[in-house]
């Protein structure tokens, strides 16, 4: 970096390379952390969870499902009710927030509104008393990593709001911290905007290898950034895994519904002499799917992605009539009714509440309603009748009274595209 | 007094017909509205001049000699407007005037960022029992300056305060202590919670996130504390008197003295009242425009 060069050569400081951040990336680890609020309001329930050291994990789940209450409690900006929490090989439970060695990026930004960006960023090492000239080249070098060197003299106020996150993001990253908090940094950025900061972020992790634990609310955002995506609802952990296979194997109805954009299609449906069968329509079950020979009846999902147009593989057939055919260009996604009772389960309801309201019903509706994407080839007709093939190996089971998912194997999950 | 709700507009702009219409500002409004604005102004310039009244008394009567000073002729002019006045009264303030400032300044300094650091604590920092120390507090500005004038005169002699300045200045501090807090923790708590959080991960503990991150936010807030508590220490006339000695006296007991006597020296007194008041103008005036500014601005997404 040339900045970085001409800034050692006035301070003398030796050149530190541009790249992994000094320190030891260092794990977090929650144990059985739980948080009651005044007033008994259990915002967060017994949640383990073991982040790696240099990894970047996302906190996903609907408003209100306590993420922030975690990453406030790992940051110490919140005591824990009950539970520990470790950074590294410390024990942090009860330390302050200035002496975890953390930063953290805010919804808000939160940048002090009388310092001028040079301030800003400077501030975290000026509190921690870094030499002078240390603090100037940190300073100059993040500044010359964000593009913030023709900034530095303004003050917030003064900013664009794409700006503002950067600055709020170089604030974070001149500390050189143990660990990267994130509480919804993209969230007031607009749509465009907010898809390339996230490839940047995606590239900054890369290249400082900090440990990063990121919330959102968005199941995208989570999907893309995180290494690993923890889910949580009404404060309790779901299921905290790799993007894959929390779209593959999800652990319950919840999960499965929350992830993947457009969400799953369920319907009620009834296993018996190894099919499985809805409105008329009978699907073999998986080969070893543990719910041949069961007689019962489930909740079945399917991705939108699990159709195909025709009737194609030998796989079985869905007769379907398109109400809404949606055109995105290279691909469409078709929408239409089903002969079967709605899932409308607290897992499901939960999950659409997060999804920003975009699958709240105008109307009421009884009757199950699909989405599934399509080639743009062949043309489809709204009220034309039409065959849509089904994948039978992407099924999903549910349990209908604890939404558990049910019967998923290893062998389903590698067959899937 | 007309009940229209339309905030005055300027003068009615006519709206030609025809193409360029567009780049005309269209306006919205009652066909009256010229009318009622014109009347508005009428009336409330009529109320400007009544309750100017007295300060047009006071200041040309400051310009009269005492031949011309007379109750039944107070709202004519003078017959020449002299600056003698003035120079006869200030040997008479200028002590009283020093005292004041020596006094004033810092109290209304120390007690704005005394109040300053308990908004802080009661809004941004808070403690178990925060909400039981507030109103506790707030009662303060309840209590009237003579029900403890005799308690507070014992205390002040008890400490070896009474007399000089320093104990003076002390009672102001004190007593502005509860408007002051109030002002601070209002202004405070419109203030994000997240940009204290920030300051506390970026490693600065209570004092540090106060001095360096919740006090110059607070500048608007500060200036209107310290226009206040300038104006009531430098207005205050009882504990000046009861708490210092004639050489420490505020410049509202050496004003009190100059309107003293036999014979009431209208002129020199509405000089005297003229020069006091000085100081709380240029108070207002030098500090007003921090009022209006938003200093917020760019701490939050925007």
């Amino acid at each position: 970096m040339s900045a970085d060069v001409e800034d050692s050569a006035v301070t003398g400081t030796p050149i530190t390379p541009v790249g992994p951040i000094a320190q030891e990336p260092s794990g977090i680890e929650l144990v059985n952390v739980t948080k009651r609020f005044k007033g008994g309001v259990e915002a967060v329930k017994d949640v383990s969870l073991s982040v790696q050291p240099g990894e970047f994990v996302a906190l996903v789940g609907p408003s209100g499902c306590g993420k922030s209450t975690v990453l406030r409690m790992i940051a110490g900006l919140e005591e824990v009710s009950a539970g520990r929490i470790r950074i590294g090989d410390r024990d942090v439970t009860t330390q302050l927030p200035q002496h975890r060695d953390v930063a953290m990026v805010f919804q808000s930004y939160a940048l002090y509104p009388r310092m001028s960006v040079r301030r800003n960023l400077g501030f975290g090492l000026r509190m921690r008393r870094t030499e002078k000239a240390e603090r100037r080249r940190r300073v100059a070098e993040v500044a010359n990593v964000l593009g913030l060197e023709h900034l530095l003299e303004r003050r917030p106020g003064a900013l664009s709001g794409g700006q503002r996150q950067r600055v709020a993001m170089g604030r974070a990253i001149v500390r050189e911290p143990r660990v990267f908090l994130m509480d919804e940094p993209l969230s007031n950025l607009d749509a465009k905007l907010r898809v390339s900061m996230r490839a940047q972020l995606s590239l900054l992790h890369k290249r400082l290898g900090v440990t990063t634990v990121y919330v959102t609310h968005d199941q995208i955002e989570a999907m893309t950034l995180g290494q690993r995506v923890a889910v949580l609802r009404d404060g309790a952990l779901q299921q905290f895994d790799t993007p894959q296979r929390l779209f593959r194997y999800p652990v319950n109805l919840f999960v499965a519904a929350f992830i993947g954009s457009p969400s799953m299609n369920f319907v009620q449906a009834r296993v018996a002499d190894s099919t499985v069968s809805f409105s008329g329509t009978r699907i073999p079950l998986p080969a070893g799917s543990p719910l041949a020979g069961t007689d019962r009846s489930v909740i079945l999902g399917m991705r939108p992605t699990a159709f195909a147009a025709g009737s194609a593989n030998g796989w079985p057939t869905l007769r379907v009539v398109p109400e809404v055919v949606e055109e995105l260009g290279d691909e469409r996604y078709v929408i239409f009714d089903v002969d079967a009772p709605r899932v409308d389960t607290e897992e499901t309801r939960a999950a659409v509440d997060a999804q920003a309201a975009d699958d709240a019903l105008l109307l009421p509706e009884d009757r199950a309603r699909f989405t599934v994407r399509l080639p743009t080839e062949p043309p489809i007709d709204v009220g034309q009748p039409i065959s849509l093939a089904l994948n039978p190996n992407r099924l999903y089971f549910f349990d209908p009274e604890s939404g558990a998912a049910l019967g998923l194997t290893p062998e389903q999950g590698s067959s899937e595209q | 007094m007309t009940t229209t709700a339309t905030p005055p507009p300027p003068a009615p702009v006519a709206v030609p017909a025809g193409p360029n219409a567009a780049d005309m500002p269209v306006r919205i409004r009652s066909r009256w509205a010229g009318y009622t604005t014109t009347a508005r102004y009428i009336t409330l310039f009529a109320l400007v001049c009544v309750f100017l009244l007295p300060v047009y008394v006071l200041l040309i009567t400051a310009f009269k000699d005492l031949a011309q000073v007379s109750p039944s002729r107070m709202w004519e002019w003078p017959d020449s407007l002299s600056l003698d006045t003035y120079r006869t009264v200030w040997p008479k303030l200028e002590d009283g005037f020093r005292n004041s400032l020596a006094m004033a300044i810092p109290a209304a300094l120390i007690s704005s960022f005394l109040g300053a650091a308990n908004g802080f604590v009661l809004s941004k920092w808070r403690f178990p029992g925060a909400d039981i120390v507030f109103p506790l507090i707030l009662f303060g500005m309840f209590i009237p300056y003579q029900a403890i004038l005799i308690p507070l005169r014992q205390a002040m002699s008890d400490l070896h305060l009474l007399g000089g300045l320093n104990g003076l200045i002390l009672a102001h501090i004190i007593y502005g202590l509860p408007i002051t807090t109030l002002i601070f923790r209002s202004y405070f708590t419109g203030i994000s919670d997240e940009l204290i959080d920030a300051a506390q991960v970026d490693g600065a503990g209570m004092i540090r996130t106060f001095l360096f991150v919740a006090l110059p936010i607070a500048v608007p807030a500060f200036a209107v504390s310290v226009i206040w508590q300038f104006t009531s220490a430098w207005n205050d006339f009882l504990f000046g008197l009861v708490l210092t000695n004639p050489d420490h006296w505020p410049v509202t007991v050496a004003l009190n003295n100059v309107a003293g006597g036999q014979v009431v020296p209208y002129h020199e007194a509405m000089a005297a009242a003229l020069l006091a008041s000085i100081p709380t103008l240029l108070v207002y005036i030098l500090m007003g425009r921090f009022f209006m500014r938003g200093l917020m601005a760019g701490a939050l997404k925007g």
